[in-house]
């Protein structure tokens, strides 16, 4: 039976990585008895090895837990999970839109981060209800008294309510439920009437298909049901509504106010995108929740197997890998240099990664990967327009007016100590510098605009190294604009080899064009002859490096006839030629097509 | 070429390695199994094993006499004179030697004294194979090894006092600090002794030793490609200049001196090996002994022959090694030989690779010959490769 709306509490938790937010969902999992201490595998709510790894949630859950509170009545908790990346923020938007309340978890000694805040400011935005956790007030270097005042001064939140709190020894965890009860307000929405659900997350199950996850903000939904995803209209038979305790149970009904999941042999992700209503086919809400869109790909990248007769793996896997993940995307590739593979798009770096380490580790596959590149808006002199994610697709310079590229807002937080060479940084990655706020006495917030191209090249890592660790980023999409961008292609052996070939700023094609090179000529082993790498713009070669020819390689006498050891050496020596890729008659390794993001790094 | 044992795969004669896995230190770029710093007696209860495995082989096997025989090491010139002389006189017991047999020891400078020798030389020893390396003491002693220039002298002068007609000098190059000069000095020594043979190795830095460690940290001057190119033509210049002949990639002789023992190797021909780590090839497999002495101990004390790794080879391997190995010869590969071994031809066997190979100048066909080039000679690794 569905649980009275006043009796329910959805909220999700805010937090910057490693800010300790699966490790507080751990001890609300477990003080609430939904997993006793011997079922706790670590972090229960990242399900995927690498999100455990990285320590970051890529793909959200949504928990329903039980709790008695100290008025002696029993409450259902949904725990929304939010992904804790820059690259997902629209996801989070769509969670933070199923909730009422959030929790801010801030760690003790760090204070509040970019991604931090820009997520609290999502939150706000949907009405949030936002209890601030002080976390990790076990730690040394703990300064709870300072976080608080930067919440207050940062945010504008009122931090005196502010629970301390260890997730890790488990102090303040039965504080913070209570202030859920408290604070939060309970759903409203009228179970009566017409459905509509809200989907934050969905994944793909290979047995019963795609499974939306959804807040039901007005109506029910039952087993049997006829229901309608109103983005795409088609229409699918509920044959399981259920809640996860973690575990998943099924359940009679869901109604407004609820959270769940439901399966109907939908057989696509494509369905059950985030930010769809779903709605009763019979009966159908007059119109969807706000704020569905498409997300749209923000980084492409080529993708090719190491060995050429894995195409066909490589497509099977992306499509299965897309089941899950309605936002990539790909389109068959050739390159004159890698063969046949897919332009691959993503939300961002990260996403890119993910996909990649995916593909490599749960399918077995070898893969080349080429530079990612953002979408360029290219206007032709006749006035048409196009958008080029390849470099290589982009049209000869005569047939082209101008080129303009995505810029974003990017929010710099860091220690003031370091906003010099944050700035420096911002220069060199032709940032604009808007504004300067200090959150408290230490830290100091920066806005740029910047161009998208260089946020995706190495501008993360850079701030990284340079702040030590220490500042950290977000950024919103701002739009397009004019820029003088050239394509850049890079010869090998006096061919242009395309799976390399970038487009950049016209003042930094010099610096970059020398940069890869370089780098090149360190990647690329030694061949029988001198081969010449350039770097050239149109005609005009602006960088070259060449690669002496390799002079002398002979294995000493085989000591004891020990051939078999010769024979292996030998092997792994072919082995290794094979993994590369034939360009002409030069070999080149993989890592050479990314060495655009490495150069001038090493 | 008339030395060497032509096109007789089912050749009843045999060839017998024996490894002697001791030596009094280890050098610092030395990844062959030896054990440093080993008791009279860990020697004596080897030999005693080596005794048993020779019986046990020889049952097995039933080697022809044989045509060769080659104690390497380690050091076998470690081993007191008569642990020596056992091994020799178990070898000729079991196994027999055919007359005019190749008898070869490899000796350590440091190693040498006149009874040795002579033991050696009346058990039928008739080749010694001296580990010079280098007449720099600077060097010698980077390397760690326990002798120095002036030990070469003596135990050269001693061997040819004993009565050996035909020695070989081992020769490093490539070394840590060496300069082109210091390996012509090295060189020019070498070739006043007038010895028969002379190997001249460029050093290979392997991991797990100390110089492997120190390169691995880029803390071992190594002379660089150029430099060792360099050196490597040296020594092939001077030693033609002087009247050796280049038979193999590392290998120079004297008209009737070539190693036949190593050109077993180089022919892909069988031959037995006894003793710890020892390798063999014997009937189409291949395999290795227990390196580990307690290992090796315990296989024969229950009667079993100590093989580690058993690999039975496949025609294509077998015709792999055979063109990668005979590669080495600067006579290069007989392709009629290799017809009548494998029924195949060589050339329709590797098409594409000898295609590619013979384009790039690497390697030329000679009468019935398939060799390197010169160009090809110090990329040989390059042209090995493509047949395995």
């Amino acid at each position: 039976m569905s649980v009275e709306q006043k009796y329910i509490r959805n909220f999700c938790i805010i937090a910057h990585i490693d800010h300790g937010k699966s490790t507080l969902a751990d001890r609300l999992l477990e003080y609430t008895g939904a997993l006793s201490k011997r079922e706790m595998v670590d972090q229960v709510l990242d399900t995927m090895d690498l999100e455990r790894e990285r320590g970051i949630t890529i793909k959200l859950q949504a928990v329903r837990l039980h709790y008695r509170a100290r008025d002696g009545q029993e409450y259902v908790l949904n725990l929304i999970d939010t992904p804790g990346h820059v690259d997902f923020t629209y996801e989070v938007s769509r969670s933070l839109a199923a909730c009422e309340g959030a929790l801010l978890v801030v760690d003790a000694a760090q204070g509040i981060e970019a991604q931090t805040l820009a997520n609290v400011y999502l939150a706000l935005e949907h009405n949030l209800e936002i209890i601030p956790v002080i976390n990790k007030i076990d730690l040394p270097g703990a300064e709870p008294e300072r976080v608080r005042r930067e919440i207050e001064d940062v945010i504008g939140l009122d931090a005196s309510e502010a629970i301390l709190a260890s997730a890790k020894t488990g102090v303040g965890t039965e504080e913070i439920l209570e202030a859920i009860i408290r604070r939060v307000p309970p759903p409203r929405g009228d179970g009566e009437a017409p459905l509509q659900a809200l989907i934050f997350d969905s994944i793909f199950d290979s047995y019963r298909g795609a499974i939306p996850y959804f807040r039901v903000v007005q109506g029910r939904v039952r087993k049997g049901d006829r229901i309608r995803f109103m983005a795409t209209g088609a229409e699918f038979e509920v044959n399981e509504v259920g809640v996860f305790t973690p575990a998943p149970r099924p359940v009679e009904s869901l109604a407004a106010g609820e959270v769940g999941f439901l399966a109907a042999s939908i057989k696509n992700v494509k369905y059950t995108r985030v930010g769809d209503t779903i709605t009763s086919a019979g009966r159908p809400a007059p119109a969807p929740l706000p704020g569905y869109r498409k997300v749209m790909p923000m980084v492409y990248c080529g993708l090719f197997p190491v060995e050429s007769e894995r195409y066909d793996d490589l497509r099977d896997a992306l499509e299965k890998l897309q089941l899950n993940d309605a936002s990539l995307t790909f389109e068959t590739e050739t390159s004159v240099a890698l063969g046949f593979g897919f332009r691959c798009g993503f939300l961002g770096l990260l996403h890119m990664e993910i996909i990649q380490e995916r593909l490599e580790r749960e399918y077995g596959l070898e893969l080349i990967t080429t530079a990612p590149s953002v979408v360029y808006r290219v206007v032709g002199t006749n006035g048409s327009v196009v958008m080029v994610d390849n470099p290589t697709a982009l049209p000869a310079p005569n047939l082209i007016d101008h080129i303009e590229e995505p810029f974003v807002e990017a929010t710099i937080m860091t220690p003031k100590d370091f906003v010099g060479p944050v700035m420096e940084l911002c220069q060199e990655k032709r940032g604009n510098f808007l504004n300067m706020d200090y959150l408290s006495e230490k830290r100091v917030a920066l806005k740029y605009d910047l161009p998208l191209a260089e946020i995706i090249y190495d501008f993360f890592d850079q701030l990284k190294s340079r702040t030590r660790g220490y500042a950290s980023l977000d950024y919103t999409l701002k739009g397009y604009r004019p820029s003088e961008l050239v394509k850049m292609d890079i010869l090998v052996n006096n061919e242009v080899v395309d799976a390399l070939s970038l487009i950049t700023h016209r003042d930094q094609a010099y610096q970059r064009g020398r940069a890869l090179v370089e780098r090149l000529r360190q990647l690329i082993p030694r061949q029988l002859f001198d081969v010449p790498i350039q770097a050239a713009v149109g005609s005009r070669v602006i960088a070259r490096e060449t690669i002496p020819a390799l002079r002398k390689n002979v294995l000493a006498k085989c000591y004891g006839g020990d051939v078999t050891r010769k024979r292996k050496l030998l092997e792994k020596q072919k082995e290794g030629k094979k993994r590369m890729k034939q360009v002409g008659t030069v070999d080149i390794p993989q890592e050479a097509f990314m060495a655009v993001l490495k150069a001038g790094k090493s | 070429m008339g030395i060497v044992p032509q096109a007789g795969f089912v050749n009843k004669a045999s060839h017998i390695y024996i490894h002697i896995p001791f030596c009094a230190r280890k050098c610092n770029y030395c990844d062959f199994i030896s054990y440093p710093e080993q008791s009279p007696e860990v020697m004596a209860v080897y030999c005693h094993r080596l005794e048993e495995e020779m019986e046990l082989a020889a049952g097995t096997w039933q080697p022809g006499p044989a045509v060769t025989v080659f104690l390497g090491g380690g050091t076998p010139t470690i081993l007191p004179a008569g642990l020596l002389e056992r091994i020799l006189v178990a070898v000729e017991r079991n196994i027999d030697r055919q007359p005019g047999a190749e008898v070869s020891v490899e000796a350590n400078p440091g190693t040498i004294t006149l009874e040795k020798l002579r033991v050696l030389r009346s058990a039928g020893v008739n080749r010694l194979s001296l580990g010079v390396q280098s007449f720099d003491d600077r060097l010698l002693k980077a390397m760690g090894r326990i002798h120095r220039r002036r030990d070469i002298y003596q135990a050269y002068h001693l061997a040819r006092r004993a009565g050996f007609a035909n020695i070989n000098l081992d020769l490093i190059f490539g070394l840590p600090g060496q300069t082109l000069e210091n390996w012509q000095a090295t060189l020019k020594e070498a070739l006043a002794l007038q010895p028969e043979h002379l190997a001249a190795y460029s050093l290979q830095v392997e991991e797990n030793t100390p110089w492997g460690r120190l390169a691995a940290t880029g803390n071992l001057n190594l002379p660089g490609e150029e430099l060792e190119l360099a050196m490597y033509q040296e020594a092939r210049e001077m030693l033609a200049a002087a009247g050796y002949q280049q038979y193999e990639i590392s290998n120079f002789a004297r008209p009737g001196y070539r190693c036949r023992h190593n050109l077993t190797y180089w022919l892909n021909l069988p031959y037995l090996g006894l003793g710890a780590a020892a390798a063999s090839s014997w009937q189409g497999e291949r395999w290795q002994n227990y390196s580990n002495l307690e290992q090796y101990g315990a296989a024969l004390s229950a009667g079993q022959l100590p093989r580690a790794e058993i690999e039975v080879t496949t025609p294509r391997q077998q015709m792999a090694e055979t063109m990668f190995m005979g590669l080495r010869l600067l006579a290069g590969v007989n392709l009629q030989a290799f017809r009548q071994r494998f029924g195949k031809d060589a050339r329709e066997v590797y098409a594409g690779e000898m295609e590619r190979l013979l384009r790039a100048g690497l390697v030329e066909v000679q009468g019935y010959h398939l060799k390197l080039t010169e160009r090809g000679l110090p990329l040989a690794n390059e042209v090995f490769a493509a047949f395995v």
